[in-house]
């Protein structure tokens, strides 16, 4: 049967308890989660900026690196100890406190929300009882972050840029609310184990849902490209038009936060996609090929919830590549005139669904 | 001893000293952040009793959504580089009245207060579920929010309304 990470999780709390008083059991669990969630954002974001690199080549029928290490695979160890050992520049006449302090809220919304994600059967951090709602809300502390580093960063190109995607930010994360609704009212529930329990016992949420379901996903994908800053929505990476975007003026390791949280920000996008559509960590189940369903149950479900958040994460790198980008104004104008109104729709329709029992 | 009340306490130094700054610093931006600050160490305590419906609010609205506001209206108008500097003796003394009284009436309500030592020592989600706030909010019994609820949606609709009747093309 599947593999139930709270054996391990179980066994670590009896074993610090027996040592130590109970309060210093919880605070070294604590500290002990807190380093596994850096070193997996660390991690995936290796991972991550490799394989967009190597995708990028693949779509543009190049190699892409091919120097350092076989295939390049020691390519990105350089990028980072390039990154780190470049200098911090500060600006003339701006402010230091908050320019220094931006990029951390950043990267702290963006781990709040990675935090949430369900890795395994029992192996979720945060896992409350308003699961989604505590993940939009934790993913929204990010805005401050970007507004705040375009306005301390003295510099006109970069206040108009932070402008343009904080409005960005906000207007799509009600894309992302509405389609969060439509399957929640699906579900029935807002704890992110239980909305996986659920599509491990009755099927995935994509199947179980239908039509409704379908397009909310497909929002979602888009809402979700936009939301991280990605795709054809990525206006501050166009440095030879609008001169780039919040993050002009940080230099080395400062720019590097920004860029490690676009790409977990891709990570995490796609892993509530996999999480709240795709089934979690839920093996992929056929209805009457019991056989074929045992057979999916000894793959672990960290090796499911990765490989289908990887294969979103594919999706939305091809969207990357093969789209121009768009202007601010029609970001905006697809998401208040076509996304919105598209949404709203899909959750009526969602609701009719969900009231008559006419999903499976 | 327990780790809640270490995680109280640390909480309760980081609001103090935020709201501190919040109120000390000249520069109008770096106040919005430090607000921002004081309003997360707020859903932590919330996060910390187990109320987690109500810390998420607190970030989603607030930290989320009004400091956004607030540091979009600061970007937008041209006071980001504004300076608190007007101080004329009656602003002083006007503030400075308001201010003792809100200290007093703060001070009395702490003092008549009776605290308990152990409400901090079992936080559970248990019988706070977003299902039961959903139900206490559609339902128009005893404990029903029926009626403000739908009020305070006519409301954010009446401002919704008023908000495109200033910004639409002439």
């Amino acid at each position: 049967m599947l593999f139930d990470f709270n054996v391990i999780s179980q066994w670590l709390h009896g074993a610090l308890t027996s040592v130590m008083p109970e309060w210093a059991a919880i605070l070294t669990e604590s500290i002990l989660v807190a380093l596994a969630i850096i070193t997996l954002y660390a991690v995936f974001a290796i991972i991550l900026i490799y394989m967009e690199r190597k995708i990028c080549a693949f779509f543009q029928c190049r190699l892409g690196p091919m120097r350092v290490g076989k295939w390049g695979l020691l390519q990105l160890f350089a990028d980072v100890f390039k990154m780190l050992t470049k200098e911090i520049i500060s600006m003339r006449q701006s402010d230091r406190f908050l320019h220094n302090l931006a990029p951390f809220l950043v990267v702290i919304a963006s781990m709040l929300t990675f935090a949430c994600l369900p890795w395994n059967k029992g192996a979720h951090i945060l896992d409350f009882n308003v699961g989604v709602f505590f993940m939009l809300a934790a993913s929204s502390i990010g805005v401050v972050g970007i507004l705040l580093a375009g306005w301390s960063s003295n510099n006109k190109y970069s206040l108009i840029g932070a402008m343009r995607s904080g409005a960005q930010i906000i207007s799509y994360e009600l894309s992302i609310g509405l389609t969060m609704l439509t399957m929640m009212a699906l579900t029935g529930t807002l704890q992110i184990s239980e909305i996986v329990e659920q599509q491990y016992a009755e099927g995935w949420n994509i199947v179980r849902g239908h039509v409704p379901a379908v397009i909310a996903f497909l929002i979602y994908l888009i809402a979700g490209n936009a939301e991280c800053n990605r795709g054809p929505f990525d206006l501050p990476e166009s440095e030879s038009e609008l001169t780039a975007g919040y993050h002009t003026e940080y230099s080395g390791m400062h720019f590097g936060f920004y860029y490690l949280s676009e790409y977990l920000n891709l990570f995490i996008t796609a892993g509530i996609a996999t999480t709240i559509f795709l089934g979690g960590w839920a093996p992929l189940h056929i209805i009457g090929l019991d056989g074929f369903n045992g057979v999916m149950d000894y793959i672990p479900g960290i090796v499911w919830f990765v490989g289908k958040t990887l294969f979103v994460v594919f999706l939305l790198m091809w969207i990357r590549w093969t789209f121009p980008r768009l202007r601010i104004d029609q970001i905006l104008a697809l998401e208040w005139k076509y996304l919105v109104p598209i949404s709203l729709v899909n959750l009526v329709v969602m609701a009719i669904v969900a009231a008559y029992g006419f999903h499976f | 001893m327990n780790s809640h009340n270490i995680m109280f306490i640390v909480l309760a130094v980081f609001i103090a000293l935020s709201s501190f700054m919040t109120v000390l610093t000249k520069s109008i931006i770096r106040a919005a952040t430090y607000l921002l600050f004081v309003l997360l160490g707020t859903a932590g305590l919330y996060f910390l009793m187990g109320y987690t419906f109500l810390g998420s609010v607190q970030v989603m609205v607030y930290a989320g959504g009004i400091v956004v506001l607030y540091v979009f209206s600061i970007l937008l108008t041209s006071g980001a580089k504004d300076v608190v500097n007007n101080r004329t003796k009656k602003k002083v003394f006007f503030a400075a009245l308001l201010s003792l009284v809100g200290f007093a009436t703060v001070l009395v309500v702490l003092l008549k207060h009776g605290f308990k030592a152990a409400v901090l020592s079992a936080p559970e989600e248990g019988g706070i579920t977003i299902d039961s706030v959903g139900r206490f909010m559609l339902s128009s019994g005893q404990n029903g929010y029926l009626l403000p609820f739908e009020a305070v949606s006519v409301l954010l609709l009446a401002c919704i309304v008023a908000g495109l009747l200033i910004a639409r093309k002439r």
